[in-house]
């Protein structure tokens, strides 16, 4: 650019800084997912009854922090290059690992421990395996989502009913204010939330997370602990997907061994769309979280639509994904 | 002697023929006829072979499909959900049609289901080849989508059909052969030959290898994304067909759930590299029957059938373990050692599979 030109008005150079903030590969997706929900949420009001308010947002929160939490796990992973096919069925194995030993009399503070340990082993053990193996990490994910899956049929085939004191007293709502309220769930979402953006943000870990998603040779030369990170990396995930399925079953109050069929993709989706690039090394996970909002959004309209059918969901997620694909695809190619 | 010991060890459908082996091996100590086919009143053959072959002909069909897409460093995820595209379609024009009965109704059905699925495949063609988009998340849209679009196609319902020969694809026999087994075959055959017996083979592991430089020596890579990709959808309904057929209905939601992933292991445990540029249909084969089997020991064993995927998962861990480029270059080291300490690892080279 010329330094000769014309000293422009504020207003132009607001334009143009907005053009550049819309049409940059870190941040471009992400204030186009902002401005799809915010689009989303003014048209949902301007539609339907009583869709406008802060009840709504809540509700979202209240439905969807398992959902949260597993993409927050899922965006590690993915900026950092990799993929996570297990993160689905590791929640129905938290689900069922909650009920089960319930069931069986363990205490509630045991449990949650045992969930978080297992789950995250199970995370050591894939990353291991793609970092010491080199098995892509699409495989070895594979592997786990099998294995996590079948432990569950194995556990339990029917669905458990969780009666335990503590897990219902997390199902019971905090009320805020006059039709407001959250749960408990929401707030360990939230404050997931806020580790993550202090962890990938202002960590070491996080400034290496981001290195290996954008050239991983390059992290090595530099003399980053690539290998260290990329194994933690997968922990993270399981960890995120025991917690997922913690929180889920403080929502359902049940563990059965077919949840989260699909979640994986429900968590890829959400990322995704909130801005994170497949090819790693760009990504917010706030970006993430704004993907879950955008997918559970999606679900409440066609809820409030009532005609459409439920399969519409699915039919409009994947054709979201597209365009946020697609709209990646254009901003990483204009700037190479 | 060693240099013999290795040859053996390093084909690449070594240990997958050794796992096989050692299947059908557990299952006739437990069930001491499991060999034996017999021919039954019908004139039909009947065994546990015989229902191997049958059971695990649709993710064979796929998994032919699949290798020659992961021959190309793609793969394709949406295949269940074509599964379930081309049952619904099938079913719902059975359904709707004055004659479900008549032979003319079945054609008809099943050439508008293939035709779909070819589109649908071509669509996913489009966005890897022409979009550059990786083929996991180009396929992803059709996995999570395509489901939908079978549910939109039923209308939420399971369609359950009566129509003789509609029944004849998933559980007839020919001439005492399974249908299923039947078509399989000669989807394989007619595979083999398209691609090996033509250069097309060749040229689909050199895109797999370096679809830019293929692009340059005048090799028509967007072209050849396309037919791998259309034929892999294709195949994929033919499938979905026939296990359709075989349950007379057709689920939105469960025909073909987690078939791609039977087929992507069928792929793999056959020796074709995830990394693209070698394939093997034979081991393809191989690792069709090896996942079919054991399902099937599973079963013999008295192991609840829901544990599969446990040992599934076993499966696919040892066989990558086994393939890892890790696993190799200890064994090359191994190999090398009495004769002089070359630098083994060789940490930029991709999984090396013979």
């Amino acid at each position: 650019m010329t330094t000769l030109e014309a000293p422009k008005s504020g207003v132009a150079r607001l334009l143009e800084r907005a053009r550049d903030a819309f049409t940059s590969p870190k941040s471009g997706p992400v204030l186009v997912t902002a401005v799809l929900f915010i689009v989303m949420f003014v048209a949902g009001g301007v539609r339907y009854n009583g869709f406008f308010s802060a009840t709504t947002i809540l509700n979202l929160l209240v439905s969807y922090s398992y959902l949260l939490v597993l993409a927050i796990g899922m965006s590690f992973v993915i900026i950092s290059g990799g993929i996570d096919l297990s993160v689905g069925a590791v929640l129905a194995l938290s689900t069922i690992i909650a009920a089960k030993g319930l069931q069986i009399g363990m205490p509630p503070a045991v449990v949650i421990v045992l969930i978080l340990v297992c789950t995250s082993v199970l995370g050591l053990l894939v990353g291991l395996m793609i970092n010491v193996f080199q098995i892509q990490p699409f495989i070895a994910t594979l592997a786990a989502m099998f294995l996590a899956r079948g432990l569950c049929y194995i556990i339990a085939k029917e669905s458990i009913a969780i009666t335990d004191p503590f897990f219902t007293s997390m199902a019971q709502p905090i009320i805020l204010g006059p039709r407001l309220s959250i749960t408990a769930s929401v707030i360990i979402a939230l404050v997931v939330l806020v580790i993550a953006v202090w962890v990938l943000q202002y960590t070491r870990f996080g400034r290496t997370t981001y290195a290996i998603g954008g050239g991983e040779q390059s992290g090595t030369l530099m003399g980053l602990p690539i290998a260290r990170t990329k194994v933690l990396v997968y922990v993270i995930s399981g960890f995120c997907s025991g917690l997922a399925g913690l929180l889920y079953s403080f929502y359902t109050l049940s563990g059965y061994a077919l949840t989260g069929v699909g979640g994986e993709l429900d968590a890829i989706s959400a990322v995704v769309i909130g801005g994170t690039l497949l090819t790693g090394g760009y990504g917010f996970v706030l970006g993430s979280a704004l993907g879950v909002l955008v997918l559970g959004l999606i679900q409440t309209m066609i809820t409030f639509e009532g005609t459409l059918s439920s399969w519409w969901t699915k039919i409009f997620i994947g054709a979201l994904l597209l365009v946020f694909i697609v709209l990646q695809k254009v901003l990483t190619s204009r700037r190479a | 002697m060693k240099d013999v010991f290795f040859k053996v060890i390093g084909h690449r459908l070594f240990w997958p023929l050794v796992m096989l082996v050692a299947l059908v091996a557990v299952n006739v100590i437990r069930v001491p006829g499991f060999l034996s086919i017999t021919i039954n009143a019908d004139g039909n053959l009947f065994g546990s072979l015989i229902d191997i072959l049958r059971n695990g002909a649709p993710t064979l069909i796929i998994a032919v499909g699949m290798t020659l897409v992961i021959a190309t460093r793609g793969i394709d995820l949406s295949v269940g959900s074509l599964c379930a595209i081309s049952g619904a379609m099938a079913c719902s024009i059975i359904l709707t049609s004055s004659d479900p009965h008549s032979v003319g109704t079945v054609t008809v059905a099943v050439l508008v289901a293939l035709a779909l699925a070819l589109v649908l495949g071509l669509w996913n063609g489009m966005l890897v080849s022409v979009l550059g988009i990786q083929p996991i998340i180009a396929t992803l849209i059709l996995m999570t989508a395509g489901r939908g679009i079978a549910m939109l196609i039923t209308e939420g319902q399971i369609l359950t059909v009566q129509s003789t020969p509609f029944k004849f694809l998933g559980s007839g026999f020919i001439y005492g052969v399974p249908v299923a087994t039947v078509v399989a075959a000669v989807v394989l055959a007619l595979v083999a030959l398209l691609t090996r017996r033509t250069a097309l083979g060749m040229l689909i592991e050199s895109v797999g290898i370096n679809p830019e430089a293929s692009r340059q020596a005048g090799v028509r890579a967007r072209g050849l994304l396309f037919l791998v990709y259309g034929l892999c959808a294709l195949l994929a309904a033919v499938a979905g067909i026939i296990l359709t057929s075989n349950q007379t209905a057709a689920d939105a939601n469960n025909t073909g759930l987690f078939i791609e992933l039977d087929a992507i292991l069928a792929v793999v445990i056959g020796g074709t590299s995830l990394n693209g540029g070698r394939y093997s249909l034979t081991g393809t084969l191989v690792g069709a029957l090896v996942i079919q089997t054991l399902i099937t020991t599973v079963y013999t064993v008295g192991i609840p059938p829901i544990a599969t995927m446990v040992f599934k998962a076993a499966v696919v861990v040892v066989v990558t373990l086994l393939q890892s480029p890790t696993t190799n270059a200890a064994l090359e080291r191994w190999r090398s050692r009495p004769k002089s300490v070359k630098p083994a690892s060789r940490p930029s080279e991709p999984a090396v599979v013979r």
